[in-house]
């Protein structure tokens, strides 16, 4: 392969004006911002600046009540999740949502859900398409395992596992959706020096290895200016910045909504 | 015609000609056991040797090998031997710094590597290592946009060409080699100074391979687990020139993490590891146990118990009462079969532990439950092949009877000198050390000191150079107080100082694994190591075993002075990343002397507190400081007995 996956391509994403709002309560006003292709795109902002309501409208979760999204040049006032997933977007989530007493393995094997196609009989007496689709999702499941470096907790329920590796296996389900867009939560929250390592280094095995495009919420300021290519900043709903890591490490509003500013 | 079967490659040939379609080797890859069988061993093997050659590979020269166990690693081996060249297994967790010496040290052109990793590692290194200039990786992971680096699935395509091109090329290769051809160079663990390398011949390794195989009766239809580092001698004989000599199945783990999941999967038939494994495995059962229901508990006890009393004597053929066996039996059904599975040993033949002292309970422990673990005594300069212990006749404190063809004598300063096919051609250019190591008589000095005892079974004391004098003239073997010490399990390294001194004092490093569950237990908050070592209950759980090592050593002749006087436990574990350990986790004493000097000058000059900070290498490869003030206490000492008590 002579070009790398990582070159951002076109914009696949757009998101046109979006105001949402809980009753009183503005999460977000005026937004817009684009992700391109192949980029690793960091949405930050202190705590309730909108970041989780921002991914939730993406993946159509909420409805904004302004505003327009562009997927992949198509326009739509609102997704829902069930249209999100189908066109490949897949998330994790801050609060770590897995099924606890289930195996690392069926964990993941969920992911790979919008792909079974069996019907219930068929998959009930483990016949022909049933068994074959089986095979062909373990086959991907596996490969996900073994990227992500998590074979020797495979038949680990899941409520077993320290925070750290939870968190590796939600990125495994998410993945295993074989998404083109992937939305990230705060995949390093709470975590060790040595694991937020490990989860940048996956992340960007992701981005590389699959082209996947990446958005991402997090708090660790060093792990955003190494590893995305473009930031948006949030403070209180709104947008104050949005640039390559470099010129929003230099923005003054940024600067202020992060260390506070007199008054 | 007789074939000459005296080189690996030869060895190779010949099982893909007589045992085509038997299994070679196998690796466990995105959840399945992958099996290759001898005749495509054979063909991969070729395909590479051509590969290697295409690229310029070839006769005297070095080709570094660095991963985990992966069957391409190994089967690189065997091609590099086949064009006449020498393989030069790395240690894969040593970082790029390290590296250096032996890149250097090998003159290494040829590298061939595991992964992204290694990869970096060697680029890093290749700064400093001039010669260095083919890198050939076999997991593509990562590595898209490198340059300068060939897959090995390039390289293999290249060897094909190649082979299409010059058809009798490989065959006459082969042809070439003899036995007394050097086949590989292994660097030793440099306990002291820079790391030697041995460059061993295939007779040597082939003959050592012969006669283990031959004492244990090896069949090809064993199976082992390749899981110890490519690096170290055990490796290199129980997983290359035996699997090559008998042609067994060696087996490749998933993952390093995944060693206990993969071992209960295969069962092996044959098994080495080191005592610390042995230990690690007890340690997670017994954890387990406590966790277990009431019933479940006592049960296991009952029939630990018994095993501990007549398990060992029923594997050693020897007398027992009725009773007892009756009960064993029972043992077995309910408690031994079931554990020996749970730990991956049911189908275990013969197992092997060397590279350290095993603990009495440890050791006798897993006799007891059925499992015929052995011991051994070896070197790198001996392919591991000195003395075994014949299936009736282990025990604890000897290391076996001298192995087929191997002459053992007592030196003169009570150093072990051994003598056989299985020795060194030399260290690579240090014909010093050659000379110094080799006496004219043949005999290769091992630097362990020892004796032969009533049995006709090689005891080691200690190392040579560490026995010294305390000031009063006794004997101080500080080997032989340190293992006593991490005989428990609470503690994981200790390093005992007392030559030219009064008395013996200790450092402790306790197990974080152990001690931690032990304090969960009592509802003790601790944050991390440095934490937990400090606790004044950590301190007292640790006198106690420093003192019951004290009553033992009173009641030994000639030890009594021995008796560790005071102790600290050390703020940080030792680690090889910091040079205080080994690779292979030997004690580097004279290093760990030099750095703490100021917490020896504290426990002699009777102090209670020292500060001390030491810098450390995190894994990430970043360092920093930790500080801590460490107490100091005093053990209990016993008088002298001139028997042991009854």
């Amino acid at each position: 392969m002579t070009t790398s996956a990582r070159s951002p391509g076109d914009v696949i994403l757009a998101l046109e004006h979006i105001s949402l709002s809980f009753g009183g309560v503005n999460a977000l006003s005026d937004i817009s911002f684009d992700v391109r292709e192949h980029e690793v795109r960091a949405i930050i902002g202190p705590n309730g600046a909108g970041k989780s309501s921002l991914l939730n409208v993406i993946n159509g979760v909420y409805r904004p009540q302004h505003g327009t999204i562009l997927w992949r040049a198509r326009r739509r006032h609102g997704m829902n999740s069930h249209d999100a997933a189908a066109a490949g977007i897949a998330r994790t989530f801050q609060n770590i949502a897995l099924f606890k007493g289930m195996s690392v393995l069926d964990n993941i094997m969920t992911g790979r859900n919008l792909r079974m196609k069996a019907s219930f009989l068929e998959q009930a007496v483990w016949i022909g398409r049933a068994r074959r689709e089986e095979l062909e999702n373990r086959a991907k499941v596996e490969q996900i395992i073994d990227f992500l470096e998590i074979q020797h907790i495979r038949r680990t329920p899941v409520g077993r596992l320290p925070y750290g590796l939870q968190k590796r296996v939600e990125l495994a389900r998410a993945l295993a959706a074989e998404p083109s867009l992937l939305l990230l939560d705060e995949p390093m929250a709470g975590m060790n020096v040595e694991e937020k390592q490990d989860m940048c280094r996956f992340i960007l095995d992701v981005n590389e290895q699959y082209g996947t495009t990446i958005v991402l919420i997090e708090h660790d300021m060093g792990v955003v200016m190494d590893i995305s290519d473009r930031v948006v900043v949030l403070d209180y709903g709104r947008k104050i910045g949005d640039g390559e890591p470099a010129e929003i490490r230099g923005n003054q509003a940024v600067i202020d909504a992060y260390l506070g500013v007199a008054h | 015609m007789e074939e000459r079967l005296d080189t690996f490659p030869r060895l190779l040939l010949h099982h893909a000609r007589t045992r085509p379609d038997a299994p070679a080797t196998r690796e466990k890859d995105l959840g399945i056991w992958q099996t290759w069988t001898w005749r495509q061993v054979a063909d991969e093997v070729r395909a590479l040797a051509c590969g290697l050659a295409a690229q310029g590979f070839g006769r005297g020269m070095h080709l570094a090998i660095v991963g985990d166990n992966r069957p391409r690693l190994y089967w690189a081996m065997i091609a590099a031997e086949a064009l006449g060249g020498v393989p030069v297994p790395m240690y894969q967790d040593a970082p790029a710094a390290e590296f250096v010496f032996v890149l250097n040290d090998a003159e290494i052109v040829y590298a061939l590597v595991e992964d992204q990793e290694q990869v970096d590692k060697l680029l890093e290194a290749k700064a400093q290592v001039p010669t260095l200039a083919h890198i050939y990786y076999d997991d593509p992971r990562g590595m898209r946009n490198y340059e300068g680096v060939t897959s090995f699935e390039r390289l293999l395509e290249l060897g094909r060409e190649f082979d299409r091109a010059h058809p009798g090329f490989y065959d006459e290769q082969v042809a070439l080699g003899r036995g007394d051809d050097v086949s590989g160079m292994l660097y030793t663990s440099g306990t002291t100074g820079r790391p030697k390398g041995v460059r061993q011949t295939h007779a040597a390794f082939i003959a050592a391979a012969k006669g283990s195989a031959g004492f244990d009766r090896l069949q090809p239809s064993d199976n082992v687990l390749s899981y110890l580092p490519m690096a170290w001698v055990g490796d290199h004989l129980f997983s290359y020139a035996q699997w090559l000599y008998v042609g067994f199945t060696i087996n490749c783990p998933e993952s390093g993490e995944t060693v206990m999941i993969d071992l209960r999967e295969i069962g092996p038939t044959y098994y080495f590891a080191p005592p610390r494994i042995f230990e690690n495995l007890l340690t997670q059962v017994m954890i387990r146990m406590e966790d277990a229901g009431r019933v479940k508990r006592s049960l296991f006890r009952h029939f630990v118990d018994v095993a501990r009393r007549c398990g060992a004597e029923i594997l050693d053929g020897k007398p027992v009462a009725p009773g007892d066996r009756l009960q064993y039996a029972l043992g077995n059904l309910l408690v031994y079969a079931p554990l020996r599975n749970v730990l991956g040993m049911s189908r275990i033949r013969v197992a092997y532990t060397a590279g350290a002292a095993i603990g009495p309970d440890l050791f006798r422990f897993y006799r007891s439950i059925g499992i015929n673990l052995k011991q051994l005594y070896g070197s790198t300069e001996t392919c591991a092949y000195v003395c075994l212990q014949a299936d009736r006749g282990v025990k604890l404190d000897g290391v076996g009877i001298p192995a087929p063809g191997v002459e053992l004598r007592i030196g003169g300063n009570g150093e072990v000198l051994v003598r056989g096919p299985m020795l060194l051609k030399e260290y690579y250019k240090r014909p010093d050390a050659t000379a110094e190591s080799i006496d004219a008589a043949g005999y290769f000095h091992t630097g362990d000191a020892g004796y032969i005892d009533d049995d006709g079974q090689l005891r080691i004391i200690d190392r040579a150079k560490d026995v010294g004098k305390l000031a009063s003239g006794a004997l101080f073997a500080p080997n032989y107080i340190e293992n006593k010490l991490k005989f428990f399990p609470h503690i994981r390294e200790a390093v005992a100082f007392g030559d030219g001194r009064d008395h013996v004092c200790a450092f402790i490093n306790i197990d974080v694994g152990s001690v931690g569950n032990w304090a969960e237990r009592r509802g003790l908050p601790y944050s991390g190591y440095t934490d937990l070592a400090a606790k004044p209950e950590v301190y007292a759980l640790i006198r106690e075993c420093v003192e019951q090592v004290n009553a033992q050593l009173a009641g030994e002749p000639g030890l009594a002075d021995s008796q560790v006087r005071r102790f600290l436990v050390l703020h940080k574990e030792l680690d090889p990343d910091d040079d205080e350990l080994t690779r292979t986790r030997k004690v580097r004493r004279g290093f760990i002397a030099e750095k703490y000097a100021v917490l020896i000058e504290a426990l002699y000059a009777g102090r209670t507190v020292q500060h001390v900070e030491t810098l450390v290498k995190f894994e990430d490869g970043r360092s920093g400081i930790v500080a801590a003030d460490l107490r100091i206490e005093d053990a209990a000492t016993f008088p002298a007995q001139s028997a042991k008590a009854a």
